[in-house]
């Protein structure tokens, strides 16, 4: 068995660092829950970034100490944050002007498909008894600059996450323009997904196998 | 002499009446208006439509609220949360109507429905599931839904000082639906720490002018939903 269930690709860590390197120096950043969130932890040094949470704080820091947080300072995971120097408070309205505005400049979300087209599926699976809830998904793919991907490259079940049409209900049409996975960084272009990268010791073959659109192969400088 | 102050979270939700869009502020626990919920659970009114992002988690506050059946409808964002037992069992045996609205979009009909803004163009949705029935427009070659402004008849708002011309500040992120809600109510009330005298809050500061707010009540030491939810308290 153990041939099988061998690790391949980057962790959930490497995915997060890979991207990390490539937010640009003073961006104004919107991490989703989940693995997005692991992205502040790896901002190459020398860089800063400002964070925005839609629940009203721009200049979002760590994890305050144990005993030090409030419960009302919280990101939109609804857990303890602490406020960096610089930061500022603000009303929903304000928030969604500020990403809806096109004012962020960069967006990381998890996904449940994404599509060669860029359309993203991530609020529903559309089961039945399934409570909807859909939060500020939509608002973000809408409204800020670059929306990027993170996620495992297959479901738990070994079905491809990138897809030629999603079949759950879309979050946004033709919003994603970069997917980060445990196996490969791909852009999405007029032509579809576009390899950029793969991580270490995963061949092309491999990851064409397990997406569910044509995926062009990287192109040479 | 104007004087918004009330002397207790009963006196200032006793008019709420039956089938009232109320309005509630905060984003999971940051700024739940507990202590006024928990009044308004004790006045009795029945058949609310409740505006807010969530929908409470454990068995106190506005999951209280929606467990002793008196709220028919909720229009809201986000109605799963962590320890959120009470609106999945309404919503599944179908005792309670959902509307739901994405965040930045439901901010914006609450802040429009306070502006005189009847109704206003967005991109988020657009080509979703929650796009269905709503007009498209394109606007410079992009498509956009039309979303109407949401007014209330109450909210139900938690600040940290007024004062008693109505002025508000807030806390951190318990700031969050506030101000907006308190635009777009008939009637805002607010909850606060403290209750100073005109003169108190530097008007360089104020968050929401007094002009939005109609009552103001001190609940010195505000509970927390997390707390409450750990220590296994079920309202009332």
């Amino acid at each position: 068995m153990s041939e099988h269930t061998q690790a391949v690709g980057w962790t959930r860590e490497e995915m997060a660092s890979r991207l990390a390197h490539d937010i640009p120096n003073g961006s104004f950043v919107n991490l989703g829950i989940g693995i997005p969130e692991l992205v502040a932890k790896f901002v190459p040094e020398g860089r800063t970034l400002i964070y925005h949470t839609e629940n009203g704080l721009l200049g979002m820091g760590p994890t305050p100490a144990q005993g030090e947080g409030d419960p009302e300072l919280i990101n939109a995971g609804k857990r303890q944050v602490s406020a960096n120097p610089g930061a500022a408070y603000f009303h929903h309205a304000d928030s969604f002007s500020m990403i809806r505005g096109g004012h962020i400049d960069l967006c990381v979300l998890g996904a449940m498909q994404v599509a060669c087209n860029g359309d993203l599926a991530n609020w529903s699976t559309g089961k039945p008894g399934a409570i909807p809830a859909v939060g500020g998904a939509m608002d973000l793919v809408a409204g800020v600059k670059s929306v990027f991907v993170i996620t495992q490259h297959c479901t738990k079940n070994g079905d491809p996450k990138l897809v030629e049409r999603c079949t759950f209900p879309l979050t946004g049409l033709g919003v994603i323009s970069r997917v980060y996975t445990d196996l490969a960084v791909i852009d999405i272009t007029d032509d579809g997904f576009q390899l950029v990268e793969l991580s270490p010791g995963v061949e092309f073959d491999y990851v064409q196998e397990r997406t569910g659109a044509a995926l062009l192969p990287q192109q040479s400088d | 002499m104007i004087n918004k102050q009330v002397s207790s979270a009963g006196d200032a939700v006793k008019d709420v009446f039956d089938g009232a869009v109320v309005m509630v502020g905060g984003f999971g626990e940051a700024g739940s208006p507990i202590e006024l919920i928990h009044a308004l659970i004790d006045q009795g009114a029945k058949d609310l439509t409740v505006v807010s992002n969530n929908t409470g988690s454990g068995e106190v506050g506005l999951a209280a609220l929606l467990k002793a059946k008196r709220v028919s409808k909720v229009i809201c964002s986000f109605p799963r949360t962590a320890n959120s037992t009470v609106f999945p069992d309404l919503y599944n045996s179908g005792k309670i109507e959902l509307e739901l609205v994405p965040q930045g979009t439901l901010a914006e009909r609450i802040r429009a429905g306070g502006a005189g803004i009847p109704a206003f163009y967005t991109p988020a949705a657009v080509g979703t599931p929650l796009a269905e029935g709503k007009e498209t427009r394109s606007f410079d070659g992009q498509d956009y839904l039309m979303e109407h402004g949401l007014k209330g008849d109450f909210a139900l708002i938690k600040g940290r000082v007024g004062d008693t011309h109505g002025n508000i500040i807030y806390n951190k992120t318990a700031r969050n639906f506030g101000p907006i809600m308190a635009m777009a109510a008939k009637t805002s009330i607010v909850q606060v720490n403290e209750v100073v005298e005109p003169g108190g809050i530097d008007p360089e500061v104020v968050v929401t002018p007094g002009i939005f707010v109609n009552r103001v009540v001190e609940i010195a030491s505000p509970v927390y939903e997390s707390e409450l939810v750990a220590a296994g308290v079920s309202y009332p």
